[in-house]
């Protein structure tokens, strides 16, 4: 993709914003709207963006599939993870309170922690949908 | 003020969705949709659950659009013309089922009505702990990841799931499928994981 100066040279511009956007859906969604699965959608349309500006290659240059792989299984462990930790910490399954001295700010760490699996396995899982449907077929999607 | 906006939004969904019904170019069909979903998105803005309007947005009008028109670039942008007989017996289904539905919804309580019964089961108790529990601003996160987090849990999960459904169907390109001629010509599968 060599032409499209214009479209290339906005969304050079617009991607780093995007992401920016995204991590501040994902660690302001306590006090705004959004959380973990909004900012991994945004993340995830930043990556697709990046692909159909730049080609298939080159996005895959950049987050390579086997670390999306590996992200989209991490995002559902570490969500367990705090299940098991909070298990670990003598309370119930989930339950963010015992996981601080204080059973706010427990919860706090709690739903910071659930909210980045959610966001990690969400984005990986949609820049993965779209390698693989842009994958087949032409390679100049 | 906000009812003239429900109408104007809500005939522009109508109009769009007979539209999408109409069209045989797939490709204005997709675009269609993704402003449909745009429509929505503002629709629940306006109904003050941005959370999902957010949602439904980078969802429906983003990435739903996207994988859309990637699935359109592998097959055609035209719906073939299938010539169908009128079916008679399946219209009088759609009628009786549709008008079941809008008999029903004369059950329903008000839109926004503060005595409906969804907002005085859980929701009572859950707006009234909220700051002693989590102490979160935002409480649709809140219940999302704290009071509701085996559900919420089950949702990744899913996605998760739906992720590597699609690898499997499609191919992560890691697993090669060698096809190894006999002397006889004949082919036979010799499937190895690298």
């Amino acid at each position: 993709m060599i032409r499209h100066v214009i479209l290339r040279v906005l969304s050079k511009l617009l991607i780093p914003l995007i992401m920016l956007f995204a991590l501040y859906v994902q660690f302001h969604g306590d006090y705004g709207p959004g959380g973990g699965f909004q900012a991994g959608v945004i993340f995830g349309a930043a990556i697709i963006l990046y692909a159909l500006m730049f080609g298939l290659e080159a996005a895959k240059r950049a987050f390579p599939p086997r670390v999306l792989e590996f992200l989209m299984a991490f995002g559902v462990l570490l969500y367990g993870g705090v299940g098991v930790a909070a298990i670990l910490e003598g309370g119930n399954f989930l339950d963010y309170s015992v996981l601080s001295h204080d059973p706010v700010h427990g919860q706090h760490l709690g739903i910071l922690f659930v909210e980045l699996g959610v966001g990690i396995t969400v984005a990986s899982v949609m820049a993965t949908l779209f390698f693989l449907f842009a994958g087949r077929g032409r390679a100049d999607v | 003020m906000i009812d003239v906006i429900h109408i104007v939004l809500f005939t522009f969904l109508a109009v769009i969705a007979i539209a999408i019904i109409r069209l045989r170019d797939l490709f204005a069909a997709v675009m269609l949709m993704g402003i449909f979903s745009l429509l929505s998105a503002s629709l629940f803005t306006v109904m003050d659950a941005v959370d999902v309007a957010f949602t439904e947005a980078a969802v429906g009008a983003g990435i739903s659009t996207i994988l859309m028109l990637a699935t359109l670039s592998l097959t055609t942008s035209k719906e073939s013309r299938l010539y169908q007989r009128p079916q008679p017996l399946a219209l009088i289904a759609v009628l009786l089922t549709g008008a079941a539905l809008v008999y029903a919804t004369f059950d329903m309580p008000r839109y926004g009505d503060p005595a409906a019964p969804i907002h005085h089961h859980v929701a009572d108790d859950y707006i009234e702990r909220i700051d002693d529990d989590i102490g979160v601003p935002n409480m649709v996160t809140a219940i999302l990841a704290s009071y509701r987090g085996y559900d919420t849990w089950g949702e990744t999960t899913v996605i998760f799931t739906a992720g590597v459904g699609v690898m499997l169907l499609l191919g992560g390109g890691r697993t090669v499928y060698r096809i190894r001629r006999r002397k006889d010509g004949r082919s036979e599968d010799g499937g190895s994981a690298s």
